[in-house]
C-alpha cells in the first residue's frame, strides 16, 4: 500500500538549556499507510500530543524528516499543512470562531481547501446545500441553525462542527487529540461514532491520541503506546484484536520496566 | 437646525463614515485599536489635496486611498513580522506620519483649495445643488458594499476569523497575511475619507486627524446602539448611520452654541463608557450579591 505519511528520527527539545528543558520526543520514526487508523496511548508526558505538534508544523523538529505523500513537509508552515492536515483537540472552543454563523465557519474551512481556492472565492448556492446535507448527516438537527453563531452551540456541537469543517473537503491525515475528552459521556460516544462513521466513508487516513486503552483497542487497526517519547510497543493485526487491556498493562510493564502510570487512562 | 445645516452635517457623516468603516475592520473584526488611523486621516487629507492643488483632484482621492494602505501595510509589517506590540505599532506609524505628512504639505501645516475644482464641485456643476450629497452618499455606499462583499470571500472570513479566535486561525489560517490585508484595506477607507474631506471643506490641516480613531470608534458605537452587532451586515449599517447621527449632533452643539469644541472629550467618554460598559455591570451585580449576602449572613 501507498506510503502515506513517513517520519523518520524526529527529535524535538523544549526549552533547551533551561532548567524547565524538556525532551518531549526522542529520534521517533513511523510510518503511515493510506487508510491506516492509527490510535494512540500513553501517560502524561509520553509526547503523544508533541507527536502531532511536529506533524501538523506547530512547531519545527530539532531534527528528523516528516515526509507527506513523499513531499517533505519538515519545514512547511503550519497553515499550508492544514490544506491537508485536519487537527481536533480536547477543547472545542479551539476550532471554530464563536462569533461567526455556522455557515460561515463552515465555509471557511471549505473555501481553505477548496479545489477552486481563491482569497476572493465566495460559497455559492450548491455549496450551500452541500453543507446543509453535510450538517443534516451529523443528526443533531443543526441544519436549520446555519445562520446561528457558533459561539451558541453546546461543547458537543461545536466539536461535531470543528470535525465537519475538518473533512469537508478529505484531509489526507485526520489527527484526533483526545477530541472527545472533554465532552460528558454520552455526547463523547455520539461524536466519536460520527468520527468513525466520516473516517470509514472518506476513507480517511487518521491518528487519534486517547486515554481509554479499551477504546485504543477497539477502534482503528494499529495501536502505538508511547512512553518518555518514544514509541514502545506498535500492536497491529491478530495480535493487537486477540490483546486486552490487562495483557497490555503487563506488556507495557515488561518493555519499560515501570508500571503505565495510570491516573487519567481508562481501563475499563 | 436650519435644513442646509442638516444636510451639510449629513454630507459629512456619509464622508467620516469611511473612518467608521474603516474601524469597523481593524478594531471591531480584526480586534486590533488601530492607532494609525489619525495618521492616515490627515495623511489622506494631504495627499488629496496637493494633488487638487495640481488640477487632478480624482488622482488625490486615488492617492489617498493608495498611501493609507501604505500606512496599514507599515503598522501591520511592524506587529506581525517584527514583534512589536499592536498598539505601539500603530502609535509608531502616527508619529512617523507627522512628519511625512508635513512633507507633502511641502511644509506648510494647511492648505487652502478655496479656488480650486474638486471632484465635489465637479459633482455640483453635473448634478446640481445636490451633488455634494451624491458624490458623499455614492462614497459611503460603495465603500459598504465593497466590504460586506468581501468579507464574505475567503480572505475576509479569514479575517474575521483572526479576530474571533486567533488560536484556530493561527493552526490553519496565516494570521500574519490576514492581519496585514486587514489593517491596509481599513487604513485605505480611512485615507480615502480625509482625501475626501479635504476637497469637501476645500482646506487640508495637519490638526483635523488628531483623535480621529476615538472620533470613529464614537462614530460606530452610536450606529450600533440602533442597528445592534449581530452581523457584518449590521456592523457595516451602524458604522454609516453612526457616523451621520455623530455629525448632526456636532452641527446640533455647534447650532445651540454649547460648545462643539467639547466634543472630542464627550467622544472619548463615549468610547470609554460603551467599551466599559459590561464590567461595571459585572461588578454592578458582585456588589450587590455581596450585599445581600452580607445583610442575610
Amino acid at each position: 500500500m501507498a506510503e502515506l505519511l513517513a517520519l523518520n528520527g524526529i527529535t524535538k527539545t523544549f526549552a533547551p538549556g533551561t532548567v524547565h528543558e524538556k525532551k518531549a520526543i526522542e529520534d521517533l520514526s513511523v510510518t503511515l499507510a493510506k487508510g491506516d487508523f492509527v490510535t494512540i496511548i500513553g501517560s502524561n508526558g509520553a509526547g503523544k500530543s508533541t507527536l502531532f505538534g511536529a506533524i501538523a508544523g506547530s512547531f519545527y523538529p530539532d531534527a528528523g524528516r516528516i515526509l507527506l505523500e513523499g513531499k517533505d513537509i519538515t519545514l512547511q508552515p503550519e497553515h499550508r499543512r492544514s490544506r491537508s492536515i485536519g487537527r481536533l483537540f480536547q477543547d472545542p472552543l479551539k476550532g471554530t470562531a464563536p462569533h461567526m454563523t455556522i455557515e460561515e465557519n463552515l465555509a471557511l474551512a471549505y473555501l481553505r481547501t477548496a479545489r477552486r481556492r481563491s482569497p476572493l472565492g465566495t460559497i455559492r448556492r450548491q455549496d450551500r446545500e452541500y453543507f446543509r446535507e453535510r450538517l443534516a448527516s451529523l443528526g443533531l438537527g443543526l441544519e436549520e441553525r446555519m445562520d446561528s453563531p457558533m459561539g451558541l452551540l453546546s461543547g458537543g456541537q461545536r466539536q461535531a462542527v470543528t470535525l465537519l469543517m475538518a473533512t469537508l473537503t478529505a484531509p489526507k491525515l485526520l489527527l484526533l487529540d483526545e477530541h472527545t475528552a472533554a465532552l460528558d459521556p454520552a455526547t463523547a460516544e455520539k461524536v466519536q461514532a460520527l468520527t468513525q462513521r466520516i473516517v470509514a466513508e472518506q476513507g480517511i487516513t487518521c491518528m487519534m491520541i486517547t486515554h481509554s486503552i479499551p477504546a485504543a483497542l477497539a477502534l482503528g487497526s494499529r495501536t502505538l503506546m508511547m512512553d518518555r517519547g518514544h514509541i514502545v510497543l506498535e500492536l497491529a493485526g491478530r495480535t493487537r484484536s486477540a490483546m486486552t487491556v490487562p495483557e497490555l498493562l503487563e506488556l507495557f510493564k515488561e518493555k519499560v520496566c515501570r508500571e503505565l502510570d495510570s491516573d487519567r487512562m481508562l481501563l475499563g | 437646525m436650519s435644513p442646509s445645516v442638516l444636510l451639510g452635517a449629513v454630507e459629512q457623516g456619509l464622508l467620516y463614515s469611511l473612518v467608521a468603516l474603516g474601524l469597523y475592520l481593524s478594531y471591531r473584526t480584526l480586534d486590533i485599536a488601530d492607532l494609525t488611523t489619525d495618521g492616515t486621516f490627515t495623511l489622506g487629507m494631504a495627499c488629496s489635496a496637493v494633488l487638487t492643488v495640481r488640477g487632478d483632484p480624482a488622482a488625490g482621492l486615488l492617492l489617498a486611498l493608495g498611501a493609507g494602505a501604505l500606512a496599514g501595510g507599515i503598522t501591520a509589517l511592524l506587529q506581525t513580522k517584527l514583534g512589536v506590540q499592536p498598539i505601539l505599532a500603530g502609535i509608531v506609524t502616527m508619529t512617523g506620519l507627522y512628519s511625512v505628512n508635513l512633507m507633502v504639505m511641502g511644509g506648510r501645516s494647511n492648505l487652502n483649495l478655496l479656488r480650486e475644482e474638486t471632484v465635489f464641485t465637479a459633482a455640483e456643476t453635473f448634478f446640481g445643488p445636490w451633488g455634494k450629497l451624491l458624490m458623499a452618499g455614492a462614497a459611503a455606499l460603495a465603500a459598504g458594499v465593497l466590504l460586506l462583499l468581501f468579507l464574505r470571500t475567503q480572505l475576509g472570513l479569514s479575517i474575521r476569523a483572526t479576530g474571533d479566535n486567533r488560536e484556530m486561525v493561527a493552526s490553519s489560517i496565516d494570521p500574519a497575511l490576514t492581519t496585514t490585508v486587514g489593517l491596509c484595506a481599513a487604513n485605505a477607507l480611512v485615507g480615502l475619507s480625509g482625501g475626501l474631506l479635504a476637497q469637501y471643506q476645500k482646506f487640508a490641516d495637519m490638526s483635523l486627524g488628531t483623535g480621529m480613531v476615538v472620533i470613529g470608534l464614537a462614530s460606530l458605537i452610536i450606529g450600533e446602539v440602533v442597528t445592534g452587532r449581530r452581523g457584518v451586515g449590521h456592523g457595516i449599517t451602524a458604522a454609516i448611520l453612526g457616523a451621520v447621527i455623530y455629525r448632526i449632533i456636532i452641527a446640533a452643539a455647534l447650532v445651540a452654541n454649547v460648545g462643539a469644541q467639547n466634543f472630542k472629550l464627550v467622544s472619548a467618554v463615549i468610547v470609554a463608557a460603551a467599551i466599559s460598559y459590561p464590567t461595571i455591570l459585572e461588578k454592578l451585580r458582585f456588589w450587590k450579591r455581596r450585599r445581600e449576602a452580607a445583610k442575610h449572613g
